[in-house]
This record gives structure tokens, C-alpha cells and sequence, in this order.
């Protein structure tokens, strides 16, 4: 009988235990809404890829875009993933974001194995776990600040004045409460960055994903963006992946990941590389 | 312990677009986009305009005691048949190009989550709603213009019928749009979400 005391623990862990058997792992109703528990959030790795492949067809032709990938990233970590295009960047970002498959190979996402999923099952974990920022920003044009950040909560079925208060706190955060009101069009580009960085925040996702966040920025702007981006990972503990060329953004990453080729070429801590912002000095 | 490992939490529950909310958003998207919505919208008017016109026309004939012959009458119903496919063309169209226009804006809801069905919800409804408003203005425009002629029978026309053909249209023009716009919801709610991410427009 002293399991049913600590139910909210014990059933955690069993629907785990459970849902590995036979369906994939999605956590039960307590931490879906959004309550941390230590049965899902003491694993120490948020992102586990394990000799992740791909390869496609384009016109006939096998591209091979990863050729064995292996990469642990932990939670809160800030990651910054560089590499030139066609190096397999952009796939492992993707893979690693829930928006791509390997071809062999694993990826764990919070203890769950993407390969897994199912249609349903990927949408929950966009929608709950990961939280997207795009180079071009993507708000949807036709929505207001607010409406742009209770999309996702409307998906993850928050009630109307949970999305209000949460909607309006993300937007203080992220210091553009006074333009709640405005559309996209009626934004800055630094202004649409925050608005979409709130957006990711919506659902509490593990896992931020930053495509290029300050690619169509320019250099002040860009800087604030990441000083924003660093501060909520501090605070908040959220773990920050960025695909990203932009020498500002690694001073404040954790670890740097090469990719070239389809392969990791290294993974360096900040301390171990000599960054001066605006040159590439010291990194070979 | 055995009634903790009871069903596996279904997935389905906890990702939703209630209908007001989608209602609320194809509304938002018809007005953000009123010209565009438009023109779509009087493809089915036109359609339904003259739909509604032969019904009407035949009514106002059966009122002053002519009878149509089976050639008028079989005309007729090709014409109809010939006037709806091409609005339902027409929609189709320009359901499509709305699609191609707001790709980034799909990858980005299922980026946020969304099921394809919300994709397909939210063109439908608001194909949806286009269809009921367009056919709505065509059924009075389509009645108008065949009675305008006919002041004199207008007393003994059969109103009541004259009612049940327009709500006929209505239901036709809303229904016609909505299966028009499915091909390219369903186009809408295959694209990948990962297409968001690319950068060029």
C-alpha cells in the first residue's frame, strides 16, 4: 500500500517501464502537463544519438548526408552544432529535433527512441518537448504577438486564461510585453526573434532548437538574441541547440560540435577554444 | 502493481485544435486574406447564382402555367452540372495556390505540434466557410435576377419551394466547397515540418 501513497512517482516510473514494452516511451498525464518528475527529468542526457545514418535518393543517386553519427548531449547544456552546407548539419539538427528519421541508428530524445514513434506520438513531442526557432523567424502572419505564442498551448489543450497569463509572462520575459497586440508585419526582426523565442518556451520543452537565429539579424541585434537565448537557458535550465556560423553564439556555447561530411569532426568545450569574436583563430 | 500498468497513455488526447479555436483561425485567415477569400468566394456565388436561377426560372414558369419541355429541362441540368464543376475547379485552384502560399506557415504549426489533421481542419473549415457565404449571396442573387421579370407572378409563385431550393443551394455550394478544397488540405497536411526550416521564401 505505500506505492499508492507516492503514486504520483511510482506511476510515473511504471507507465515508463510499461510503455517501453510494447508502445514507446511518452511520459503519463503528470509530467505531460507540464510537472517535472524525477522518474523523467534525473536522466542526464536529454539528446542520445548513436551511430545515426542517412542516406536518400536524389535523381537516382545515393546521397549519404550522415555516416555515423554519435552525440550525447546533456540537459541544460547550450550546444552550437557549425558546419558548411552540405556538410549534414542541417540533417543531424533535424534529427535531433524530432523533425527527420534516421535511416540506421538511434536517437534518443528524453529517454525516447524516435525511431518509435508514430505520427501522433512526433506531434506530441514537437509540441511538448522541443520548442523551434527558425533563421526567418516564421511567426504566422496573421496572428498577433499573443495569439503566435497560445498556438502551441491551444495545441497542448491549456485552458484559455492559462494561455493568457503564460502568453503574457513569456512575452515580459523575453522583454516585448507593450507589443503583445502587434503583428508580425508590425515587428522588428528582433522583435519577431523574441516573439518566436517565447513561442518555443510555450509548452516548458526540454529541448530549444534554434535554426541560424541570428542569420537575418544584424550584429547588435543578433547579440542581444543570443544574450536572451543564454539568460533563459541559465534560468530556465532549458537545453539549447543552434545550428549556427555566427562566432557570437559559440562564445556563450557549452560545447561547439564540427560537423563536416557527414561526420562529427570534434566537439570542443568553450574553454578549449580561442574564440576572439569576428575571426576563426585557433579553430582547427 | 497491475492496475498501474494499465493502458498506455494515448497520444491522441493530449494534442487537440478544438473546434472553436480552428473555426476562429480559418475565420482569421479568410479576413487577414479578404481578397484573396473573394475571389474564391464568388466562384461559388456565381455557381450557385445560377443554380439558383434555374430553380427559380422554373418555378416563376410553373407559376404563369407554362410547362418545360424534357429537352429545356435536360439543357438545363447539363448547364448546372457544366456551371458547378467549374466553380468547384475554380476553388480547388485557388485552394491550392493558397496552400503553396502559406507552406512555411504549415511547417511551422506542425513544427508547434499540430496532427495533419489539424492542417486539413483548418482548410476545410475554411473552405468551408468561403462555400456557405459565397453560396448564401449567389442564392439571392441567383433568385433576384430570374424573378426581376416576372412582377406579375410573383403572387402566385411557390415561396415555399422557392425557400427550400435556396437552402438546397446553400447546403450544394457548402458542400461543393468543402470536397473541392480536400486535395489540397490533404497536399497541406503531407509537408514536412522540417520544410519550415528552409530559409529561402
Amino acid at each position: 500500500m505505500a506505492t499508492e501513497i507516492t503514486s504520483g512517482a511510482v506511476s510515473a516510473t511504471d507507465g515508463n517501464g510499461a510503455a517501453t514494452q510494447n508502445t514507446p516511451a511518452v511520459p503519463p498525464n503528470g509530467a505531460a502537463n507540464g510537472t517535472p518528475n524525477d522518474a523523467y527529468t534525473g536522466q542526464e542526457y536529454i539528446v542520445r544519438a548513436k551511430g545515426v545514418t542517412k542516406s536518400y535518393e536524389v535523381g537516382g543517386q545515393p546521397v549519404h548526408a550522415l555516416r555515423g553519427v554519435d552525440i550525447d548531449i546533456r540537459r541544460g547544456e547550450y550546444i552550437s552544432i557549425m558546419g558548411p552546407s552540405g556538410s549534414g548539419k542541417s540533417t543531424l539538427f533535424n534529427m535531433i529535433g524530432g523533425l527527420d528519421k534516421p535511416t540506421t541508428g538511434t536517437v534518443f530524445i528524453d529517454e525516447v527512441d524516435m525511431a518509435q514513434l508514430d505520427a501522433y506520438e512526433l506531434a506530441w513531442l514537437r509540441c511538448r518537448k522541443i520548442g523551434y526557432i527558425f533563421q526567418t523567424f516564421n511567426l504566422i502572419p496573421v496572428m498577433t504577438a499573443l495569439e503566435n505564442i497560445t498556438l502551441p498551448m491551444i495545441f497542448a489543450g491549456a485552458s484559455l486564461d492559462e494561455q493568457m497569463e503564460k502568453g503574457k509572462r513569456l512575452l515580459e520575459q523575453v522583454g516585448i510585453g507593450h507589443r503583445m497586440h502587434n503583428k508580425p508585419s508590425q515587428l522588428s526582426g528582433g522583435q519577431q526573434q523574441r516573439v518566436a523565442i517565447a513561442r518555443s518556451l510555450a509548452n516548458e520543452p526540454a529541448i530549444v532548437l534554434a535554426d541560424e537565429p541570428t542569420g537575418n539579424l544584424d550584429q547588435k541585434t543578433g547579440k542581444e538574441i543570443i544574450e536572451l537565448l543564454k539568460k533563459l537557458n541559465k534560468e530556465s535550465g532549458v537545453t539549447i541547440i543552434t545550428a549556427t556560423h555566427d562566432d557570437k553564439m559559440l562564445d556563450v556555447s557549452d560545447r561547439i560540435v564540427w560537423v563536416s561530411d557527414g561526420r562529427i569532426d570534434k566537439i570542443k568545450r568553450r574553454d578549449e577554444v580561442d574564440i576572439t569574436v569576428g575571426t576563426m583563430a585557433g579553430v582547427h | 502493481m497491475a492496475t498501474m500498468s494499465a493502458a498506455p497513455v494515448k497520444i491522441e488526447r493530449q494534442i487537440s485544435l478544438p473546434f472553436s479555436q480552428a473555426l476562429r483561425i480559418a475565420f482569421r485567415n479568410i479576413t487577414v486574406r479578404l481578397g484573396r477569400a473573394m475571389i474564391t468566394g464568388a466562384g461559388t456565388m456565381l455557381g450557385i447564382a445560377f443554380l439558383m436561377s434555374v430553380f427559380a426560372n422554373g418555378l416563376a414558369q410553373q407559376a404563369s402555367g407554362v410547362t418545360i419541355t424534357e429537352q429545356v429541362a435536360q439543357k438545363n441540368t447539363w448547364l448546372v452540372i457544366m456551371s458547378l464543376l467549374v466553380s468547384a475547379v475554380g476553388i480547388t485552384n485557388s485552394m491550392l495556390m493558397s496552400v503553396t502560399e502559406r507552406y512555411k506557415e504549415i511547417g511551422t504549426m506542425k513544427c508547434l505540434g499540430a496532427l495533419d489533421n489539424f492542417i486539413v481542419k483548418l482548410f476545410l473549415l475554411e473552405s468551408g466557410v468561403l462555400g456557405f457565404f459565397g453560396s448564401l449571396i449567389g442564392c439571392f442573387i441567383g433568385a433576384f435576377f430570374a424573378l426581376i421579370s416576372k412582377f406579375g407572378i410573383l403572387g402566385k409563385l411557390n415561396w415555399g419551394l422557392l425557400f427550400a431550393y435556396m437552402a438546397m443551394c446553400l447546403l450544394i455550394g457548402t458542400l461543393l466547397s468543402i470536397i473541392a478544397a480536400v486535395g489540397p488540405a490533404m497536399r497541406a497536411a503531407k509537408m514536412a515540418p522540417a520544410d519550415a526550416m528552409r530559409s529561402e521564401i
